[in-house]
């Protein structure tokens, strides 16, 4: 078991034939994703990477059946290309791109989330199921499978979390990127309760960062509902305030947003906090051990 | 990108956001050309620096004559203008903005703000004009008014109400000027990709007109592009000329004033090794993302910004490697050590896509202060080690 995507997941990517889409749309192949199809405009009928190309994701959904889509194309795209995914029966659109305009994300968000598709993203590495199905950026050869499931903000510390739980013998279920930007869809309220329902998931690795208050309303959330043992890491304990830590959203203002204060909260709701990332491993192995 | 009060109120202007008339001058002869021009009797003479509080550090003053804006101009222009925003290094005034004096009844607070919770901007307004708006939402909490403003319908005439009378504004046209000045703004918002605009103070004058006193604006640095009018306006004397001249090369860099220069990929992995440096007992000097797209040439730059800083006694690299391939990483410290002279301990953590490449390149390169580390932790304390000469 797994959340959200498995092998059986139709996929298809907008942006398919451009440099980024190609690179990583071949990679996600390579690794078992089923890959249907893919939307770039102009280039309806031809074929690439062995799929076929489609001019818009209504004609390729009616083509293939997929339910997944992921986006590369670019920043200025992006919004347009969610709503269009939206609109054209997606069931969840992954972001990779970075530097969307926020105010274009707000309005994808608000048109998603009226249709009924979850977004995962912008600015993150995607999502992965161990072993079966890789939608997204993520180096794939570190991801055995296991008992573990994690969200994280950051892209790095997903690869460093997982390559850590991975060492200490244990594996993952599914690893889910959320991304760092100011508006971002699915995130740790709505993917905890998954997990949670998960039968193979045992424990649950969440890797925060400063800016915003999810990790707050998460703990209040864990405190009520989450059963499974959490691990959680916040970074940027040693951020200036009022500076932008490369995500947009990763930025503490006046004395919120605080890593000191997310980890609080955590440890309030039983959550197993580490102040570094390279304590993960150890803890999940003690946590899961018990 | 913030832009200054000057740049603020010529937007403002634009979209018939009322504010007082004022001239931006470079020299004190400029500023008194201005205040001529603007006529007076009174004016105000205001130092243009990228940072909040400048009233309280003295660079904001009233002048009644023109020998009087003179003598101000003469002040604060090429003063270090220290507020609680700039930290305790100041910033060097280089622009002024000379204003007309207003006729000022009362003063409240109003900005427009994205609410990340609501994921749709909010306007914020309060009657305690001039405060911090963190100190009025501690301290009394019942006086700010939050109005919710979806993108997707605009500013309707319900949003102006809700503000008006949470003002406690009574007057028929009172009502109407500041529920035409909030839509104005909140107008512009939108159509400039605002992250913010704070009016603090925002004036009632005697005759019941709302006029913007103070202007600050930031913008969404992802939307740029279609703002090319706003994206002229930035000043990089008022940014970081290390930040500036990393971000020419795709790294994000933020100089911090510990001893241990950092090179990470990914912003998270960035923060969490300056965690783990500061857990261990070292201190970052800097928070550095090599992003995706990282090669030789951009981290031989990462180099050398690091070591502009005096302070760094170390330096870690931490890589691991999704996107980035470890052995671009890898030949790019070995460029490094060609252009620049690197005189303190590296310590190299290199994992994830291409690490054993990464690992032969560096073996057959011979550099005498590498430390080889083979996972975060380890590299961490092996920094702090050599930080502190062990």
């Amino acid at each position: 078991m797994s959340i959200l995507v498995n092998k059986d997941t139709k996929v298809i990517v907008q942006g398919f034939t451009g440099k980024e889409g190609s690179f990583h749309a071949e990679q996600c192949i390579a690794y078992g994703t089923n890959i249907v199809g893919g939307v770039t405009p102009n280039k309806g009928g031809q074929e690439h990477l062995g799929k076929p190309v489609f001019d818009t994701v209504a004609q390729a959904v009616k083509a293939t059946g997929a339910t997944v889509s992921m986006i590369f194309v670019p920043p200025a795209f992006v919004g347009d290309a969610v709503m269009e995914a939206a609109e054209a029966g997606i069931e969840l659109a992954v972001i990779i791109t970075e530097g969307a305009p926020v105010r274009d994300m707000q309005m994808a968000k608000a048109h998603a989330t009226k249709h009924g598709m979850k977004t995962l993203g912008p600015n993150c590495p995607g999502i992965i199921t161990a072993e079966e199905c890789k939608i997204g950026i993520m180096p794939g050869m570190i991801f055995k499978k296991g008992n573990v499931g994690l969200i994280s903000k950051s892209g790095t510390l997903t690869y460093e979390g997982t390559n850590q739980v991975v060492q200490e013998g244990f594996g993952i279920t599914t690893a889910v990127g959320i991304g760092g930007d100011p508006i971002i869809g699915l995130s740790y309220n709505q993917l905890l309760p998954m997990f949670e329902a998960d039968p193979e998931t045992e424990c649950i690795v969440m890797i925060g960062e400063i800016g915003g208050d999810l990790e707050i309303q998460a703990a209040k959330l864990i405190k009520e509902k989450v059963t499974k043992p959490v691990v959680a890491f916040i970074a940027g304990q040693t951020a200036p305030k009022g500076k932008t830590m490369g995500h947009a959203g990763a930025i503490v203002s006046g004395s919120a947003g605080t890593a000191a204060e997310k980890m609080a909260a955590l440890k309030a709701a039983g959550v197993k906090v580490v102040v570094s990332p390279a304590e993960i491993g150890k803890a999940v192995a003690e946590v899961l051990k018990k | 990108m913030n832009v200054h009060e000057y740049q603020a109120k010529q937007i403002f202007a634009k979209y018939g956001v009322p504010t007082p008339k004022g001239i931006m001058a470079l020299s004190v002869a400029e500023a008194v050309t201005a205040a001529e021009t603007l006529g007076g009797p009174i004016w105000v003479v205001k130092a243009q620096i990228h940072a909040g509080g400048r009233g309280l550090g003295g660079g904001v003053k009233l002048a009644k004559s023109l020998e009087e804006v003179e003598q101000l101009a003469n002040e604060i222009l090429g003063m270090t203008l220290v507020t609680h925003q700039t930290g305790p290094e100041g910033k060097l005034v280089q622009k002024l903005y000379i204003e007309d004096g207003a006729d000022i009844k009362d003063e409240f607070y109003l900005s427009v703000v994205l609410d990340r919770k609501r994921e749709m901007p909010i306007i914020m307004a309060s009657t305690e004009g001039g405060m911090e708006i963190e100190t009025v939402a501690e301290e009394s909490p019942e006086k700010i008014v939050v109005v919710p403003v979806d993108p997707a319908i605009g500013f309707q005439g319900f949003h102006g109400r809700e503000l008006a009378f949470g003002l406690g504004i009574t007057d028929k046209d009172e009502q109407k000027n500041i529920i035409s000045f909030a839509e104005k703004l909140f107008k512009l918002y939108m159509e400039n990709d605002a992250e913010m605009i704070e009016i603090n103070p925002l004036v009632r004058t005697g005759s019941g007109e709302f006029l913007a006193l103070d202007g600050k604006m930031g913008f969404d640095n992802s939307a740029l592009k279609r703002n090319p009018d706003i994206a002229r306006m930035r000043d990089l004397s008022e940014e970081d000329p290390d930040e500036v001249e990393a971000a020419k090369y795709g790294l994000s860099y933020v100089a911090l004033d510990g001893e241990i220069g950092c090179m990470v990929n990914g912003a998270g992995l960035a923060m969490g090794t300056m965690d783990t440096i500061n857990h261990m007992g070292g201190t970052p000097a800097n928070f550095l993302d090599v992003g995706g797209s990282a090669n030789a040439e951009t981290v031989a730059k990462g180099f050398e910004i690091i070591l502009k800083n005096p302070n760094v006694k170390a330096i870690f690299v931490n890589i691991f490697g999704g996107i980035v391939r470890c052995d671009r990483i890898a030949n790019g410290i070995i460029e490094a050590t060609k252009i620049t002279d690197v005189n303190v301990p590296v310590v190299v953590r290199l994992d994830g896509t291409n690490a054993p490449e990464a690992a032969e390149i560096l073996k057959g390169a011979n550099i005498s202060n590498l430390i080889v580390a083979s996972n975060l932790g380890d590299g961490a304390a092996k920094a702090v080690a050599a930080a502190k000469g062990e």
